[in-house]
């Protein structure tokens, strides 16, 4: 029995875990760095995570166990995406067993006990987040289906790993349905993710907050795990793309191939960056009661794909 | 270029120009739409170009330039300056709310899909499959001169409509007539001054561009 595949898989995870907050200490240092201010270094994501860990846990006097058991959870998804996602070898065996319609499940099983855990406590302000993060969530997740769909059409299954190799060795680059796609794509991760136009991830003001105001009551450890599992989530969410739209160089089965994969990996995550963050400059929070609209057509540009996948392609 | 690389270009650009299309249908600042107009015949032009050189009908260059000239250029320089002129505001008005609207257009998509699908089958040129983006693009210029109040929108619907009647025209038969399309850049370009001096009429008459204010126009006095 070939044991490779099994140690790409744990390889993998474990670089997730590890360059998660590296990419967003990359993207807050370009963030600083646009705005004219001094950067905190690429590495104080990792200070901030040591620091909460090492922070004593309060809880609330009527926390239930949803609230004690949703950030390993939310953890543990995000890890387990992490595992889902083809990045160094198409040839996971968690990428076998699970396909790009479990991964966005695995998103929203996340979502649904974090927005529990927000009510949990009984505060306005988790209430109000929960209320704020379903409401988008019941407008993005149509729209990612719908993005994920049309590249499963393109591809002719909804293995993730499958997808990857069709349009890695795919023998056209100009794939209307694709581009589609990969624009919807775009606007949903922003969505998922909490960036800007949807969500501002390093806001103070409770009344603007969306994914903030669900956490508001962790603390310590608990709250570690969240901030890690939100880097993973960004971090996945950057890498979906990168291999799901922009498979160069992704590894077959050998060591080297992963390892070029890796490299490549990290260029693509670098350059996603660079793209968040002159998206996010670019642009203001947009009203809550505008999302429908920019969630609206991000649900446009996926079904606008899977509709010129049947006329054009 | 061979063949294949051709047509996939002329899908790719097919697919913007239906993007411009609900770009048009979902924007709502007036020069935000005279913006999406040009694009949508910079890509209508690159494509007769394009389908001109694959077809080897030289023709089609010289409509790709009138295209190019007249709906890049001309036309859209004449809104802003109307624009401009009458003191428009800049918001644009709908009738319909835009997620709606978004729903109805896709709607269209799929039936001109379902319509041009006998055309397709008898066709055999590169072009065939783009043209149930072309007739798309009519329905879509049709629905946002429906859905629109606003006289200089309802304007810009009719060229998205004329625009997606040349792309038509360009796909399911590599074109019309030299002497037709001329005559139909005419057309157009008189149509786009007598409407300058429309908007002028209403705007004096009525104090504002919005057509609902011509149903007053039947209590005849």
């Amino acid at each position: 029995m070939n044991l490779y595949p099994f140690a790409a898989e744990m390889l993998q995870i474990l670089i997730i875990l590890a360059i998660a907050p590296a990419f967003v200490g990359w993207v807050r240092m370009l963030k600083c760095w646009l705005q004219g201010r001094t950067t905190a270094g690429l590495f104080q994501p990792y200070r901030d995570l040591m620091k909460l860990f090492a922070k004593d846990v309060i809880l609330a006097e009527n926390a239930s166990w949803i609230f004690r058991f949703t950030p390993y959870i939310v953890f543990g998804t995000a890890t387990l995406a992490g595992g889902i996602i083809p990045m160094l070898s198409v040839d996971l065996p968690l990428a076998a067993s699970a396909d790009a319609i479990v991964l966005v499940a695995l998103f929203a099983i996340a979502r649904f006990f974090t927005s529990l855990a927000g009510m949990d406590i009984g505060t306005a302000f988790g209430g109000m987040g929960s209320s704020r993060e379903m409401t988008i969530a019941s407008l993005a997740e149509p729209a990612m289906l719908m993005a994920i769909f049309t590249v499963s059409l393109a591809a002719g299954s909804t293995s993730l790993s499958q997808i990857v190799q069709v349009v890695f060795s795919g023998q056209s680059v100009l794939r209307p349905s694709l581009a589609f796609a990969f624009l919807a794509f775009v606007l949903v991760s922003l969505a998922e993710t909490g960036r800007i136009p949807v969500d501002n991830p390093t806001t103070h003001l409770e009344l603007t907050m969306i994914h903030e105001a669900m956490l508001l009551e962790y603390s310590g450890r608990h709250l570690a795990l969240f901030e890690w599992a939100g880097m993973m989530k960004l971090t996945l969410f950057m890498a979906l793309g990168a291999v799901l739209f922009f498979p160069w160089g992704i590894g077959t089965g050998s060591i080297i191939a992963s390892g070029l994969a890796f490299v490549f990996l990290l260029l693509k995550l670098a350059a996603a960056g660079i793209v968040l963050v002159l998206i996010e400059t670019g642009l203001a929070k947009m009203r809550l009661f505008r999302l429908t609209e920019f969630l609206g057509s991000a649900f446009l540009m996926a079904t606008l794909g899977m509709l010129s996948f049947f006329i054009l392609e | 270029m061979n063949l294949h690389i051709a047509a996939q270009i002329n899908s790719f650009l097919a697919a913007l120009v239906l993007l411009t299309a609900f770009g048009m249908l979902v924007q709502k600042r007036v020069y935000g739409l005279i913006h999406l107009f040009a694009w949508q015949g910079f890509f209508l032009s690159l494509n007769t170009a394009i389908v001109g050189f694959v077809a080897d009908r030289h023709h089609l260059y010289i409509s790709s330039v009138l295209t190019l000239s007249l709906k890049v250029f001309l036309l859209p320089y004449i809104l802003h300056v109307l624009i401009h002129r009458l003191k428009i505001r800049k918001e644009v008005e709908t009738i319909v709310n835009i997620p709606t609207t978004m729903m109805i257009g896709i709607a269209l998509v799929i039936f001109s899909y379902h319509l041009t699908a006998p055309v397709r089958e008898l066709s055999n040129l590169v072009t065939r499959s783009t043209i149930a983006v072309a007739l798309a693009t009519v329905m879509l210029g049709l629905l946002m001169m429906i859905t629109r109040k606003h006289a200089v929108t309802q304007i810009i619907g009719f060229l998205a409509l004329e625009n997606g009647l040349f792309f038509a025209a360009t796909s399911a038969t590599y074109g019309m007539p030299l002497v037709v399309e001329l005559g139909v850049a005419l057309d157009v370009l008189i149509a786009a001054f007598i409407f300058g001096i429309f908007f002028f009429h209403i705007n004096r008459t009525f104090d504002s561009l919005d057509v609902e204010q011509m149903a007053r126009l039947k209590e005849g006095d």
